[in-house]
């Protein structure tokens, strides 16, 4: 099947003052797949997602999403873009003074031109489908846990059935037991809902559990895409100590037990 | 490859619905922006055929999965019909996840409720006046240990929040005070023109400015810049675990923070209060010279003579309480904040309203203890 990625970076740039993050990065995205982008810290995992949906102007480069290109679109087709992925921040970065309920609702209600119940019994389901209790819903961000925050993001990011999903370390700061639960949900909801997801981690156990592709970041670009197994086989210090140090030798045990 | 649950991405069929033979035939694309137009809530039959649903998303499925229960309820055993297996395990998730009865509206407030909210924030703010008493105690013991022990006290800190609130505060407080000036020149002006009286308006500027205004004013500024900084500053550390840190670390956060922020305050809003007064008495005199032609000279020898020296000893002397009240409501509004940014923003906006509202309360009561002195 060689299909049109849904996703394609070529050539990126990106550079703040001196310091230059991207230097002719290129990546494609397959519809339909968990990729897992990894990296070590301050290799611009985070910057390349911030690229990606628009949100820092790269230097030179150029992303497609959808077959369009990213940066140099009108507002009028941004916005469509936009419509059709769905971004989790680190931490959820919910609205402050909204409620979880609002919080789900305020894509709908921004992008959409539907009655109150048809939002608020949508809301509902989306707070469901992301494990949350319904009585979550009056819940202001404040009230509620780490974890419960980042599904509650992950309910606003899929509030609008998107296309493609991105999510920034979904599972930093959960507890082991936690952080299962989130990756079974991430693979559940890509099953449902035909998402393509875009994850920028560090769990190993996120990779090996869910991750159909892995693109490693170093020195400015994609050192090396493939599967997890594909990962060992890669002749780089970086890449081997990562996918051979003892953590990832924990993880792969984990992994053929089960 | 359509999966059936692929969104178009755009141009959207729009939905429709028919009775065939006892079966919902739906078709066309069941959207999140398009089931509205779907009416559903009328007829019953026995299946629902989506062979002809070109997409069918989360919304969609919900649509055809209320539809179901409301079969359901009805007493049929509605079966779902042409669905693709992708569209099978939509509709399975959300079957799933249906929420569970109505949501449960919020009841209205009773007279008891608005009574217990009024109760609720009357002893909250009781409580909260006890907690800056202590706090203000804690303060002032800890000077006075210092005091015992000179060697504790951290003298760079001291200068260098000298430097932040008193220093660089000097542009717009003189700025301020030399407006102030302008203003009553020109407003006394008006007035005592009309009597024939306008040399008296060196005593309006001179009094009101070195007994009231100037040092009143100054606070005020110094309570919106230097204050808010105080919360801002300390809660922020607060926040981020800091002095929790210094704690482990056997630091005294009031010794290390408060103490030395209070002591430069307090030494330095005087001074500001006599750069006030000059930069006051600077901007009247112009006014007055421009405006009623009382010369710089005559300006002097007036304010020399008529007006007593009390005036500017009575404004002085309330600078060092009004510091004390900024900077003990600024730092520990600043310990109050919780782990959250919401809390930081609100505490530092009610520690400069709350320091600005005692720093007039306080005013209100030195003039009436002036007043029964008689100065």
């Amino acid at each position: 099947m060689t299909e049109e990625p849904i996703i394609s970076v070529r050539g990126l740039v990106t550079r703040f003052g001196d310091h230059t993050v991207h230097d002719g990065l290129n990546l494609d995205v397959r519809r339909g797949e968990i990729i897992g982008i990894v990296g070590g810290s301050g290799t611009g995992k985070s910057v390349l997602l911030q690229a990606v949906v628009g949100l820092l102007k790269p230097k030179a480069g150029q992303i497609t999403v959808f077959g369009e290109n990213v940066r140099d679109t009108s507002p009028q087709d941004y916005r469509r873009l936009r419509r059709r992925w769905g971004v989790m921040f680190q931490d959820g970065a919910l609205f402050s003074s909204l409620n979880v309920q609002q919080n789900v609702e305020a894509p709908m209600r921004e992008q959409l031109d539907i009655s109150d119940e048809t939002r608020a019994a949508l809301a509902a389901i989306k707070v469901r489908m992301v494990g949350l209790p319904e009585n979550a819903l009056p819940k202001m961000p404040s009230e509620l846990s780490g974890g419960m925050r980042k599904r509650a993001g992950f309910a606003r990011a899929i509030a609008l059935d998107p296309e493609i999903v991105f999510l920034d370390e979904p599972t930093a700061g959960l507890d082991p037991i936690g952080a299962a639960a989130f990756d079974t949900l991430i693979a559940q909801l890509r099953r449902a809902l035909g998402l393509t997801v875009f994850l920028v981690t560090h769990d190993l156990d996120s990779l090996h559990a869910i991750c159909d592709r892995v693109a490693v970041l170093a020195e400015g670009r994609v050192l090396a895409t493939g599967t997890m197994a594909e990962m060992l086989n890669v002749d780089h210090p970086w890449v081997q100590a990562y996918f051979k140090g003892p953590r990832a030798r924990a993880a792969l045990a984990q992994k053929e037990v089960i | 490859m359509n999966t059936g649950v692929r969104r178009p991405a755009q141009n959207a069929l729009p939905p429709q619905v028919a009775l065939v033979d006892g079966v919902f035939v739906l078709e066309g694309d069941l959207l999140i922006g398009t089931i509205e137009s779907l009416d559903l809530r009328q007829g019953t039959a026995k299946a629902i055929d989506l062979s002809r649903v070109s997409h069918l998303d989360t919304a969609g499925a919900w649509a055809v999965v209320t539809l179901e229960r409301r079969l359901q309820t009805a007493g049929l055993a509605p079966v779902i019909i042409g669905a693709t297996a992708l569209q099978s395990d939509l509709l399975a998730t959300l079957r799933r996840n249906m929420p569970e009865g109505e949501p449960l509206p919020m009841p209205p407030l009773t007279v008891a409720d608005r009574l217990e909210q009024v109760g609720r924030y009357v002893i909250g703010s009781l409580q909260k006046t006890i907690a800056m008493i202590g706090f203000l105690g804690r303060v002032m013991v800890t000077i006075f240990g210092l005091i015992l022990r000179p060697s504790r006290i951290r003298w760079t800190a001291i200068v260098h929040h000298m430097q932040q609130v008193g220093l660089n505060a000097v542009p717009i407080v003189s700025l301020m005070a030399f407006l102030i000036g302008v203003v009553l020149a020109f407003q006394g002006a008006a007035q005592l023109r009309q009597f024939g009286a306008e040399v008296f308006v060196v005593d309006l500027i001179a009094i009101s400015i070195l007994r009231e205004l100037g040092i009143l004013l100054t606070a005020i500024i110094v309570a919106g810049r230097s204050g808010s900084a105080f919360t801002a500053a300390i809660g922020s550390m607060k926040m981020r675990e800091e002095i929790d840190a210094m704690r482990t670390l056997g630091l005294d956060p009031v010794e290390v923070l408060v103490v030395p922020r209070v002591i430069a305050l307090v030494l330095m809003l005087p001074v500001l209060g006599v750069i006030a007064n000059f930069a006051g008495l600077i901007g009247g005199g112009l006014m007055s010279w421009i405006e009623l032609g009382v010369s710089p000279g005559v300006f002097q020898a007036r304010l020399l003579s008529n007006t007593d020296v009390q005036h500017f000893f009575v404004g002085l002397f309330k600078a060092p309480f009004f510091a004390l009240i900024i900077s003990i409501v600024g730092c520990f509004e600043g310990m109050q904040v919780k782990g959250n940014a919401e809390s930081l923003g609100r505490l530092t906006s009610t520690s400069v309203v709350v320091s600005i509202f005692l720093v007039i309360a306080a005013d209100a009561l030195f003039s009436i203890f002036f007043a029964i002195l008689g100065v």
